[in-house]
């Protein structure tokens, strides 16, 4: 788990945030970012297979979001769920590993890129049917609630789990039983190919949520700080029994969507136009110009990640694939259990 | 206590009040099962004892509730989730399918989801072709989870008291032919398992597999069928994943013979599978090939007279006994 946040609030709600702080969000990020362009080469490779779905451009999300989490909090992610499962705290080995499709990943191998689970880190997937996972939150919320316990269910999804009936079942449910619930949409515009103005009548996803009476607003997804910041507001008044919130991230994903598109639906300019505004660079530059990374702290930083994907490669590499005699394991539960 | 009698909805009525007594963990969530009392009316009553927060109605969003149903199971509750009828289901087919069924697997085993999803199934009361189909095959197909078909008062009783104790997903098939079905109230002995295939009736000549709503029917066409010395022996199934094959086996292999009854439409049936489980097992014990009594393959219509020609009657399955076994006699 990340360290906690050190965001404040001054009177005229502007952000102040610790530069230690800020540097931390920038490792992480640069951890994902790092560790996904490497799982594009190990595709290549055909180390990894299956589909492989990069979070390349949307670390930011993620990564600010966690901050606002605590250890007993639950997230449940989509597909495209390595930088989620990252910035909550699993170990690149854990995460690695499951996409090698070895026993010592974090769902033994089972799930691959797209079922990355850790109920010790309470992340629950990892879930490739698009909306399905909402439910599923709103019943662990639903759960908490019944048992008291003052935790919060983080959802992540895409803007296109909007369309499906799944996402407004959802949020009338947990607006209706006043559930400790923050969704996260992450609107990078595109549901696969399909541009969210050919795909939704009203494109601003907050305004949606606000109809089924939820608190809920859009950010700049490409703004970490911004993100847990917002994101800290809403888990604070989640806390105090305020019920559900919905918060809106637009951010924009730098490559296909999975390792076949060929992003016939889109312009390369496009790409190039919001690569230039990205969550990682951004926050480079905004620390350099304010004389907060030196050249030489930058490269330790990167030569720490680079150490850790390739410790975490090694790792895969050399674990065990399951005994196929295992292959009926947690079909159903053992007797007895 | 035990001369009194009880009905099938009351039988369910009491398993779940007892739950919910025994562990607080237990609640009831579905389309007007509170203040309504249930559409069958198995959880009247209910919401006065244990108030809105325990017996939960929810909008008319199966999707959501069954999915909502998983998500409380995977936080530690024991939910039971009613869902009106099989036909409405299908609305929540995604979450019983991916998530309700494979996240034990697919998270290698981390997550256990002790849910039990209760829903009417079955034609008899003229409620046409979006009420009445019998898809519990479409479950049964799906390893993961489990599916119970209980056909008698204790099975009522009991197996949903064992379904909610058990850690695996249980889809619950409640026949509606059978909630004003009654009985002196049953024992615990009279539900040993929630497993096993039950003799229901011992016979020589031939092994009628049946489950659920037409079982009454198996019954009494093994009564008339005796009246013509013919002797059937009557299988309940009760659970349909996983399948007592053994006890299916036991019974051929004594019989000889094969007859399943089964609502379900018989193409792609479970009636099918059956047949195909003692042709691969019993073949060479067998005097006759193994044959199916299903559900006609047409949408279930409105009238009487044509929703009864659809559906298995007791007719139908003492006429297919005596073909197999006149068959015999001419061969």
């Amino acid at each position: 788990m990340s360290q906690s946040t050190k965001i404040m609030h001054t009177e005229n709600n502007k952000i102040h945030m610790d530069i230690a702080h800020i540097k931390f969000l920038f490792k992480q990020m640069l951890r994902i970012r790092r560790f996904e362009e490497k799982c594009a080469e190990l595709y290549t490779q055909e180390k990894i297979r299956g589909f492989l779905h990069l979070y390349i451009g949307e670390e930011a999300v993620a990564v600010g979001v966690m901050q606002a989490l605590k250890p007993e909090d639950a997230v449940f992610g989509t597909y495209r769920e390595h930088g989620h499962a990252i910035a909550r705290g699993l170990s690149m080995n854990k995460v690695m590993s499951e996409m090698f499709g070895k026993i010592t990943g974090s769902s033994r191998g089972r799930g691959g890129s797209m079922h990355i689970f850790d109920v010790e880190k309470q992340f629950y997937g990892g879930n490739a049917i698009v909306a399905g996972a909402l439910p599923l939150a709103v019943g662990l919320a639903l759960a908490n609630k019944m048992q008291n316990k003052n935790n919060v269910v983080a959802c992540f999804f895409g803007e296109g789990a909007v369309a499906e009936g799944e996402f407004h079942e959802s949020l009338n449910l947990a607006k209706l039983w006043q559930l400790p619930i923050l969704f996260v949409c992450e609107n990078n515009g595109y549901a696969m190919g399909t541009a969210l103005a050919i795909s939704e009548s009203q494109q601003h996803i907050f305004r949606k949520a606000q109809s089924y009476g939820l608190a809920a607003h859009a950010v700049d997804g490409m703004n970490v700080v911004e993100v847990e910041s917002a994101a800290s507001q809403y888990c604070h008044r989640i806390r105090n029994g305020e019920g559900p919130c919905l918060l809106e991230c637009n951010t924009y994903r730098f490559r296909g969507h999975s390792m076949f598109d060929t992003q016939l639906y889109r312009d390369a300019d496009e790409v190039e136009q919001w690569k230039s505004k990205g969550p990682i660079i951004k926050l480079k530059r905004w620390l350099e110009a304010n004389g907060k990374l030196a050249a030489d702290e930058l490269s330790q930083i990167e030569d720490e990640v680079a150490d850790e994907i390739n410790q975490a490669i090694a790792f895969a590499e050399q674990s065990e694939l399951e005994d196929v005699r295992d292959l009926y394991l947690g079909v159903y539960a053992e007797e007895n259990s | 206590m035990n001369e009194q009698q009880l009905s099938y909805r009351e039988a369910l009525r009491l398993a779940i009040e007892e739950a919910m007594n025994a562990d607080e963990r237990v609640f009831l969530l579905g389309e007007d099962v509170g203040n309504y009392g249930g559409c069958y009316a198995v959880s009247k009553g209910l919401s006065e004892t244990f108030g809105p927060d325990r017996i939960v109605d929810t909008p008319l969003s199966e999707s959501g509730f069954v999915g909502a149903g998983i998500g409380a199971a995977i936080g530690g509750m024991r939910p039971i989730v009613e869902i009106m009828t099989v036909n409405f289901s299908l609305l929540a087919l995604d979450q019983i399918v991916n998530n309700a069924a494979t996240i034990r697997h697919m998270s290698g085993n981390q997550i256990s989801i002790p849910i039990v999803i209760r829903m009417a199934t079955g034609a008899g009361k003229q409620l046409a072709a979006q009420h009445s189909h019998s898809l519990e095959n479409w479950y049964a197909h799906v390893p993961g989870i489990k599916v119970l078909a209980p056909a008698t008062v204790a099975d009522a009783r009991y197996m949903l008291s064992m379904a909610l104790k058990d850690p695996n997903p249980v889809i619950f098939f409640e026949h509606v032919m059978l909630y004003n079905e009654s009985d002196i109230n049953p024992a615990p002995e009279d539900c040993p398992d929630m497993h096993s295939a039950l003799v229901r009736q011992s016979g020589e000549d031939i092994s009628l597999v049946t489950y659920g709503g037409s079982l009454p029917k198996a019954l009494e066409a093994a009564r008339q069928l005796a009246q013509q010395d013919v002797s059937v022996e009557v299988i309940d199934l009760r659970s349909l994943r996983p399948l007592d094959t053994k006890t299916i086996f036991e019974s051929v292999n004594k019989t000889h013979r094969l007859l399943v009854v089964d609502e379900g439409w018989r193409t792609g049936s479970l009636a099918g599978e059956l047949c195909a489980l003692v042709a691969e097992n019993c073949f060479w014990s067998l005097d006759a090939p193994p044959i199916r009594v299903c559900s006609e393959e047409v949408p279930i219509p409105y009238p009487k007279h044509l929703e009864d020609a659809v559906t298995p009657q007791v007719e139908k399955i003492v006429n297919a006994v005596l073909g197999l076994l006149n068959k015999e006699t001419v061969s």
